[in-house]
């Protein structure tokens, strides 16, 4: 989802009938309503958030992050992120490399599979993983004999957040590489560069911001996964909490500065992502 | 493999396609596979009585009447939104076409508990609904709510690009030959935007039916009242129910894969129209 540039911005008195009070009326009720719809939806729930981080001044916003289970949420999800994040980089990677550089049977349907993930309901995401490797799933007496666990452990928190987040650097780079072209890739060929070095040289310069664009999209949503991980999790605190899940276990303990605080992070990564988000597409980098 | 792909002089096709389909199936493939064939092991009785049970009924009532409620909601605020940006300069114009895709990138359980802040009895909002007789959270009204800020990126994003491809000219002629406002909206614009309008409603009907995080804060998750058909699968998952939460994931599975299907058509309708139209 990117912002579109305004490209039918133009002096709106130079139009017929532009200038007329009806059409200042309509103009600015169009807005008012956006607004208000926006500020009662979106903006005061983000304001609410630090808002209530804040509620007992800076001291306890600080001193809620001391807190040990609080600190081992914080750790749990950058170590997922730090492990599913650059395989799901490198699957998109290939994904893309195999279905935009070259033509064979079934390639559509190859793309509607990738693309499966974001259609199904986070429940449904973490459910899958209990029914393999849960205690009365598929595998799950194999894995009681042999002392493994999955789900309610890291491994499962890991699964989840990899299929929730499986699609976003593929749906990124497979349009933008079939548009691009291969014309640049056959040069270095030709002119003797090897397979890798193509790729490091060319290709990935020439993705680059698709890249870093599918990169922090896949990053916020598997630090924020809630549903998938709930489901997976087993909420051990301290143990296999991510961030989102210890938010839910602080508010129903009505510890509000704990939880908010811990969402106001949550909140500056989407904020950060945002940033990042625009300024790539102010290199002229658009989705399509 | 070699009959099956036509000749490139580009190198690598084996490994990444190698990995691509491996790792697709393993992560996705044979997962999903899992809860079909977990499905499949039940008597037909047995999913019927889960599937159709009294507490499932209530579940797919909230969530689909919800859900419903709050994509018409985003069809109607989505235009007005993408028309506002579209249309129309006002200071933060840029940055407010930026926070749009705020609800997609901020985590679910931020949002949940941000919204039953404040429209709880004494919050922002909440408090001036109060006196009207109007409870939002924990009713389905609070669920409505949450499912309109999901949704409401994929209505705006979808509109916006039809937007801008409605031919300014033709407005401007029809405006020139008399036509009223609202002549020109209903004969010019709408037709332009209707399959982008259609594919917005379907992509946050579809994004709410699944929604787990954000609902189950400011809904009161009471059986048959407030508690959407996500929750009853992890309920029966907590209760060790394997089998059942199976069954009502298989017919959520379903449900999705009708949405993704519909979304593929209204989009493929949509690209024809554009070319029969620059034709």
């Amino acid at each position: 989802m990117a912002a579109i540039p305004g490209t039918a911005h133009e002096d709106i008195a130079s139009r017929p009938g532009g200038d007329t009070i009806v059409s200042h009326v309509v103009r600015w009720t169009f807005i008012s309503v956006s607004l208000l719809f926006l500020a009662a939806l979106l903006f005061a729930p983000l304001a609410t958030v630090f808002v209530m981080a804040f509620a007992k001044g800076w001291r306890a916003y600080v001193t809620s992050f001391t807190d040990p289970d609080t600190a081992a949420a914080i750790r749990l999800t950058l170590t997922i992120a730090l492990i599913v994040v650059p395989i799901n980089t490198v699957f998109g990677l290939a994904a893309s490399w195999a279905t935009a550089k070259f033509e064979f049977r079934g390639k559509s349907f190859l793309i509607t599979l990738i693309d499966l993930p974001l259609a199904v309901s986070p429940v449904i995401s973490g459910l899958i993983y209990v029914l393999l490797f849960g205690l009365r799933g598929w595998f799950g007496t194999w894995l009681q004999d042999h002392d493994i666990s999955i789900i309610f452990a890291v491994p499962g928190i890991v699964l989840a957040t990899m299929f929730v987040t499986f699609p976003y650097v593929a749906r990124e780079l497979i349009p933008l590489m079939q548009q691009l072209g291969n014309d640049e890739e056959e040069a270095a060929l030709t002119l003797g560069a090897g397979g890798w070095i193509t790729f490091f040289r060319v290709t990935l310069p020439k993705v680059r911001w698709g890249l870093v664009y599918g990169v922090i999209l896949c990053n916020a949503r598997a630090m924020g996964e809630f549903g998938a991980v709930s489901v997976v999790s087993g909420h051990v605190r301290g143990l296999t909490n991510t961030m989102p899940l210890h938010i839910e276990i602080l508010y129903n303990e009505y510890n509000f500065v704990g939880a908010f605080a811990v969402a106001s992070l949550l909140t500056l990564l989407a904020v950060v992502t945002l940033i990042v988000k625009t300024l790539v597409e102010r290199t002229g980098y658009r989705r399509r | 493999m070699a009959t099956l792909k036509q000749p490139s002089v580009l190198p690598g096709f084996g490994l990444t396609f190698g990995f691509t389909t491996f790792f697709l199936t393993t992560i996705v493939l044979i997962p999903l596979a899992a809860l079909v064939l977990m499905t499949a092991s039940i008597t037909w009785h047995d999913f019927v009585k889960v599937v159709f049970s009294a507490r499932a009924l209530g579940s797919y009532r909230l969530s689909f009447g919800a859900s419903f409620l709050a994509a018409s909601i985003n069809l109607v605020f989505g235009f007005v939104i993408a028309w506002t940006l579209v249309r129309y300069e006002f200071p933060g114009r840029k940055a407010i076409d930026a926070l749009i895709d705020m609800p997609f990138a901020l985590p679910t359980a931020v949002s949940g508990i941000a919204l039953t802040t404040v429209f709880a009895e004494n919050g922002w909002i909440g408090q001036y609904l109060q006196p009207l007789g109007i409870k939002v959270a924990y009713t389905w009204i609070g669920v409505t709510v949450a499912l309109t800020l999901i949704g409401m990126p994929f209505a705006v994003r979808s509109v916006q690009p039809a937007l801008l491809e409605v031919q300014r000219d033709l407005e401007d002629a029809a405006e020139t030959l008399g036509a009223s406002r609202f002549y020109v909206f209903r004969r010019i614009i709408l037709p332009t935007v209707l399959p982008a309008l259609l594919t917005g409603f379907t992509l946050a009907f579809a994004r709410a039916v699944g929604e787990y995080g954000s609902v189950i804060f400011i809904a009161g998750n009471l059986p048959l009242k407030t508690e959407i058909t996500p929750l009853l699968i992890v309920i029966r998952l907590e209760e060790f129910d394997y089998k059942g939460a199976a069954a009502l994931g298989f017919v959520m599975l379903v449900i999705s894969f009708a949405f993704l299907l519909t979304i593929n058509l209204l989009q493929a309708w949509g690209r024809k129209r554009l070319i029969s139209r620059v034709r």
